[in-house]
């Protein structure tokens, strides 16, 4: 165990917790979702982000073993468990995006702490920084076309691949777990400007936000 | 608009992920206490400004952010190259000009 001063971000006392778009979808609405609805978005709010830097071989071996998921060594990979709601993609040649349900964060990052000793690492509970969007329905491919600079055609963006690009002028992680839905994760703070985009730039497919 | 090989990223990405910072394989003196203010002054503040191959460090900012080495044309500002750090580049402007007057050569005999 490494001698680095650790906490859980989460608190044990009843503060009522709002998700980061809770204060969209006050100002700015949230349009239902119906069978006209061509794209529809989904907040996965709060769920748990750990930010995992170090050398592939060695944090394979601790991921592997605490999570059960192999670390993806290629550039702009995308690895998930089979039910998908634990995964691990690819953000530079020494670091990888690790997504779990929210409150299994600091168990996991203690857990991967004891298993790589005084290794060379470090990691991250990004948890409260950033926010999940998902984008599914058939025309939400048609709508990142008009917001993102990388291709998203898929001959270039299959299914497991994830990439950090811009997203109407802010950095965004965009990834692709299965072929019909996407996924944004984008700044808190710049989540309500995403959002808003996203209802302008969806009006015309007639967005629906699931909440 | 740029169309970027990130040699981290092993693909083309849009120039707007992209900072440049400045020319590329700038050393920083071992002993700056040993140097001239001459040296120390050419270190800081003076940069190359060459008509043709130029050697840029770049980031790829929105992306790994790593920085990176470009070898690039100043006139036609044609990419030639991108390599990582710490690797040396294999176009220079003295192989540019091997290049030229080979073909010069040629041109001769033809
Ligand atoms: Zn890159």
């Amino acid at each position: 165990m490494s001698n680095a001063a650790t906490f859980d971000t989460r608190t044990d006392s009843a503060i009522p917790v709002e998700p980061p778009l809770a204060y969209s979808y006050r100002r700015s609405g949230a349009p239902a979702a119906g069978p006209e609805s061509r794209v529809i978005l989904r907040e996965r709010a709060l769920l748990g982000h750990l930010v995992l830097r170090g050398g592939a071989i060695v944090l394979d071996e601790a991921v592997r073993e605490v999570l059960g998921l192999n670390l993806p060594g290629e550039p702009q990979g995308l690895v998930q468990d089979e039910r998908g709601e634990r995964s691990i993609q690819w953000l530079s040649p020494d670091e990888w995006l690790v997504i779990v349900p929210g409150g299994e964060e600091f168990e996991l990052e203690t857990r991967l702490r004891e298993r790589l000793g005084d290794a060379h690492y470090a990691i991250s509970d990004v948890s409260g920084g950033q926010t999940l969007l998902e984008l599914s329905g058939e025309a939400a491919r048609e709508l990142l076309m008009k917001t993102v600079i990388y291709d998203v055609h898929p001959s270039h963006f299959p299914v497991g691949r994830g990439v950090t690009t811009v997203f109407a002028k802010a950095t965004t992680i965009l990834r692709r777990p299965s072929e019909e839905r996407w996924e944004l994760v984008v700044r808190r703070s710049f989540a309500d400007y995403c959002y808003r985009w996203l209802l302008d730039a969806g009006e015309e497919y007639a967005i629906g936000v699931v909440r | 608009m740029f169309y970027i090989y990130c040699p981290y990223c092993g693909e083309h990405r849009e120039e707007e992920e992209f900072h440049p910072k400045g020319q590329a394989h700038i050393e920083r003196p071992k002993e700056p206490e040993a140097c001239s203010d001459e040296e120390w002054g050419d270190y800081l503040f003076f940069r190359d400004n060459p008509r043709g191959v130029h050697h840029e460090l770049w980031v790829h900012a929105v992306g790994c952010r790593k920085f990176f080495n470009v070898t690039r044309h100043t006139v036609t500002y044609e990419i030639l190259e991108t390599y990582k750090m710490g690797e040396q580049p294999s176009i220079t402007a003295d192989s540019q000009n091997q290049v030229a007057a080979a073909s010069r050569q040629e041109g001769v005999r033809a």
